[in-house]
């Protein structure tokens, strides 16, 4: 890898670092949801820098989709139960 | 406090141990002797574009299956667990919050367009990154985009089982007809290999992946199913 792939690897994963403390510390559920999914996110583009573009879809589809999408639906529903 | 130091410490520890495996890590200056078969042989052999798809389905074959398989039994485990509270008691009347225009505008303009990437990237499996297992996680994405935004949307139990169970069928079948027609079990060699690169290539993979996709994308979407329809008494 050449020093700028390497560089901006290690801006990713500074970045997917802070975006999994803002999950864990974020106030807002919603907020924190999104934060997971953008560390998906994050970590399917660090797979592509790795050649690896098989694992890096398999990480944007399970991790970053159907995840984020699933959380965003209990969260409904769970909220939904509140208002009865 | 000592259960924080505990953490550090064990943070720490974790974070020596990485480093240890980074700073001795060197790079191979050539493929090993497995990847180097693997390089060498499958176009000229099987025919697919994309290695990874040719070792999937064709060279670890029988390991997708069992993949295929721990995610049907997953999925009729969850389908068992969170139908015993279901088709009892009240009926569907407890009101739900409404989803909003924005979501609803945007999701009738984006299924049909999931949808068709889910059985692009799956159809493709062979020419390009990605295969059965990516595209049938897409298309259930889509399925819950749908859930999403309609909470009260039902789909057919029946249709799902049936086209879960029809493709798992074919898959074995078409693996079974490697034995005798190619050289073993899971061969995609019984159709005929084809130019490298287009897509009708590769023998049996595209047919073969495209089954695993939609296997896939419905056990994934009976899990969805069968977690939307449950009703906490």
């Amino acid at each position: 890898m050449s020093t700028l792939m390497i560089a901006i690897s290690l801006i990713f994963a500074i970045a997917m670092i802070s975006a999994a403390f803002v999950a864990i510390y974020a106030k807002r559920i919603a907020i924190a949801i999104l934060a997971a999914g953008l560390v998906s996110l994050l970590a399917s583009v660090m797979f592509l820098f790795l050649a690896a573009p098989d694992v890096a879809m398999t990480e944007a589809a399970i991790g970053s989709g159907l995840t984020t999408f699933l959380f965003f639906f209990v969260l409904g529903r769970v909220r939904g139960e509140k208002n009865d | 406090m000592i259960k924080n130091f505990i953490v550090l410490l064990f943070l720490f520890g974790l974070g020596m141990i990485f480093s240890a495996l980074l700073l001795g890590y060197t790079p191979d200056s050539e493929l090993n002797l497995t990847g180097r078969y693997y390089a060498e042989h499958t176009a000229q052999d099987l025919g697919a574009a994309n290695i990874v798809t040719a070792i999937i389905v064709t060279y670890r074959g029988l390991d997708t299956l069992g993949e295929v398989t721990v995610l049907f039994l997953t999925a009729a485990i969850v389908g068992m667990l969170l139908s015993t509270g279901a088709g009892k008691g009240k009926s569907l009347q407890r009101k739900l919050s409404q989803s909003g225009e924005l979501l609803t505008t945007g999701s009738h303009l984006l299924v049909p367009l999931i949808l068709l990437l889910g059985a692009y990237v799956f159809i493709n499996g062979h020419l390009t990154p990605g295969g059965g297992f990516q595209g049938g996680a897409i298309i259930a994405s889509a399925i819950l985009l749908i859930l999403l935004t309609d909470p009260l949307y039902r789909f057919s139990h029946q249709l799902i089982s049936i086209v879960e169970s029809i493709s798992g069928l074919i898959f074995l079948a078409l693996g079974v007809l490697g034995i005798f027609f190619a050289g073993g079990f899971l061969d995609n060699r019984i159709l005929p290999v084809g130019e490298l690169g287009s897509l009708f290539s590769a023998g049996a993979i595209p047919i073969i992946y495209s089954l695993v996709g939609l296997k896939v994308g419905a056990e994934f979407s009976s899990m969805l199913v069968n977690f939307s329809e449950t009703e906490d008494s």
